[in-house]
């Protein structure tokens, strides 16, 4: 499996850590809403398809990527900087989705 | 229910072979019926066989989606073992052995069952302290640990390489001598026999493809082969549970589902007379009957639906293998395949009612589901014909993770990949 590093190019997978599910959303540092850090910590969306996740270039540049990646066939769809994707928010309307 | 036995062998070879029963009908789905159980694997057959043997239930049908055997329960490396640490896994797997030790009695089918011993490596002496403690923690529950020096263990393994010249010098291991393995696929066709000479039928080929509702209530399925409805319907997917569990409308779980993978090599003269560990990385080896030595290592690491592995792992698991038995390094691998594994935050699996009404869940045996068969179906039959858990399983609830109670056996947190 090849994943293309927007900084370094397509590099093998044995360069990268992966950081699991994209989609989670870390709650703020203080906050107290348990439902919202439970989801975070252990909910996870688990789909026969395509994945967004978060993978590390642990083995290069060390940047942290937002890749989409088919989980039947390997298929890597997109890959971006993860940068700028990690919204913090303290108001999922019914905790755990 | 004793089909085999001397007589019957005798006599059907010398009426050669042509009376014997299939060992499993091949029955067309019913309109309905008590209970349903989705997965036609060693967990869901021994599930359907413990209903009707331990409660009397025999209107159950299995649905599964390929033949039996197609799944895990015909790609794990068939190893057997209860050496825990944490009392709610010691207690449930050792449950597991001791009904593994009269499984082939009770089925009247050879599953094969082998104490052979489990044995893992230690290399580090902080390593062979927490091996001490883990020993200890059994045996204060009935369980069989010991701790083994280098001597001892190059008697039983003389392949190995115990020198101090090693990558990772051996400096001794834990030894559980009732551990073992047992035929992956007899257990299966063991479990499939039992049950459906008490009458419950299974049904290959049979996908299923949502589920049927009345209100919020869950009460039968849609299938490739038409609507089932049930009194209860049970899920026993292992790696598929997040795809079946989005059908019914649940998105999120505690589950990653992985990819595991397995290999044999070609068939040698005995040299394994155990299933070793590698506390080093993560390897384990045994030698099948026929001689092939069968081994495996870490999941691929990410989330994976595909029945086949990774060329990285490959190379990690023969280069681990290496380090302890340099000796192979010629030996040819024959064939290697991948499991999926439905691994949980905390390494510990799922056995419950729910999480929706009429259904029940078995899941996140991430990848120590085998060893695990017979309890599981066991404690499974229980919690879905008295609608509560044993107490063996008691523990092993969906809610755990959001009350703090989390079975956390290696300690490697909500990671699933690191299990």
């Amino acid at each position: 499996m090849l994943i293309t590093c927007p900084y370094c190019g397509p590099r093998d997978v044995i360069e990268f850590t992966y950081q699991g599910d994209g989609n989670r959303e870390r709650p703020q540092p203080a906050s107290q809403n348990l439902d919202a850090w439970n989801a975070y910590v252990y909910d996870r969306l688990n789909p026969a398809g395509d994945h967004n996740e978060i993978w590390q270039h642990s083995g290069g540049c060390r940047a942290h990527l937002r890749v989409v990646r088919n989980t039947i066939t390997h298929e890597i769809l997109s890959t971006e900087f993860a940068r700028g994707g990690h919204k913090s928010t303290d108001n999922r309307a019914e905790g755990r989705s | 229910m004793a089909e085999y036995s001397a007589f019957s062998l005798l006599k059907n070879a010398l009426a050669g072979n042509k009376d014997w029963k299939p060992a499993w009908r091949k029955p067309d789905p019913k309109a309905s019926y008590d209970v349903i159980i989705i997965g036609g694997g060693g967990h869901g057959l021994s599930t359907a066989y413990y209903l009707a043997k331990e409660h009397g239930i025999t209107n159950v049908a299995v649905l599964e989606k390929g033949w039996l055997g197609s799944g895990n329960v015909g790609r794990n490396t068939t190893a057997v073992r209860s050496n825990y640490l944490l009392p709610q896994n010691t207690r449930f797997y050792e449950h597991s052995m001791k009904l593994w030790e009269n499984l082939s009695h009770d089925l009247n089918y050879n599953v094969m069952f082998s104490q052979r011993g489990c044995l893992n490596l230690a290399h580090t002496p902080a390593q062979l302290d927490d091996y001490a403690r883990r020993g200890n923690a059994m045996r204060h529950l009935g369980v069989d640990a010991e701790l083994w020096s280098v001597d001892r263990i190059k008697r039983l393994v003389p392949a190995l390489d115990v020198s101090g010249s090693a990558r990772f010098p051996v400096l001794g291991g834990l030894m559980q001598p009732r551990a073992g393995t047992a035929r992956h696929d007899a257990v299966a066709w063991g479990y499939a026999r039992g049950a459906d000479r008490r009458g419950v039928d299974i049904v290959e080929n049979c996908e299923v493809t949502g589920f049927l509702r009345d209100g919020g209530r869950i009460t039968g399925v849609s299938t490739t082969r038409g609507e089932i409805r049930a009194k209860k319907v049970a899920l026993a997917v292992a790696g598929s549970t997040g795809r079946v569990m989005q059908l019914a409308g649940i998105s999120h779980m505690p589950i990653e589902s992985h990819v595991l993978q397995a290999f044999v090599s070609e068939s040698l003269k005995p040299i394994v007379d155990t299933v070793l560990t590698f506390g080093m990385g993560h390897f384990y080896i045994s030698q099948s009957d026929k001689g092939g030595l069968v081994y495996g290592g870490d999941l691929d690491g990410y989330n994976s639906y595909a029945q086949r592995g990774s060329l990285p792992i490959v190379d990690e698991v023969m280069s681990e293998m290496l380090a302890l038995f340099p000796g192979l390094a010629r030996v040819r691998m024959l064939r290697s395949w991948g499991g999926l594994c439905d691994m949980t935050m905390d390494g510990s699996p799922i056995i419950t009612t729910g999480p929706l009404p009429g259904m029940y869940l078995n899941c996140g045996w991430c990848y120590g589901g085998f060893k695990a068969t017979p309890a599981s179906g066991w404690c499974f039959a229980y919690t879905i014909a008295k609608d509560e858990p044993h107490e063996l399983n008691a523990p092993f609830t969906l809610d755990r993770f959001y009350r703090g109670l989390i079975i956390d056996d290696k300690g490697q947190g909500a990671n699933p990949r690191l299990h």
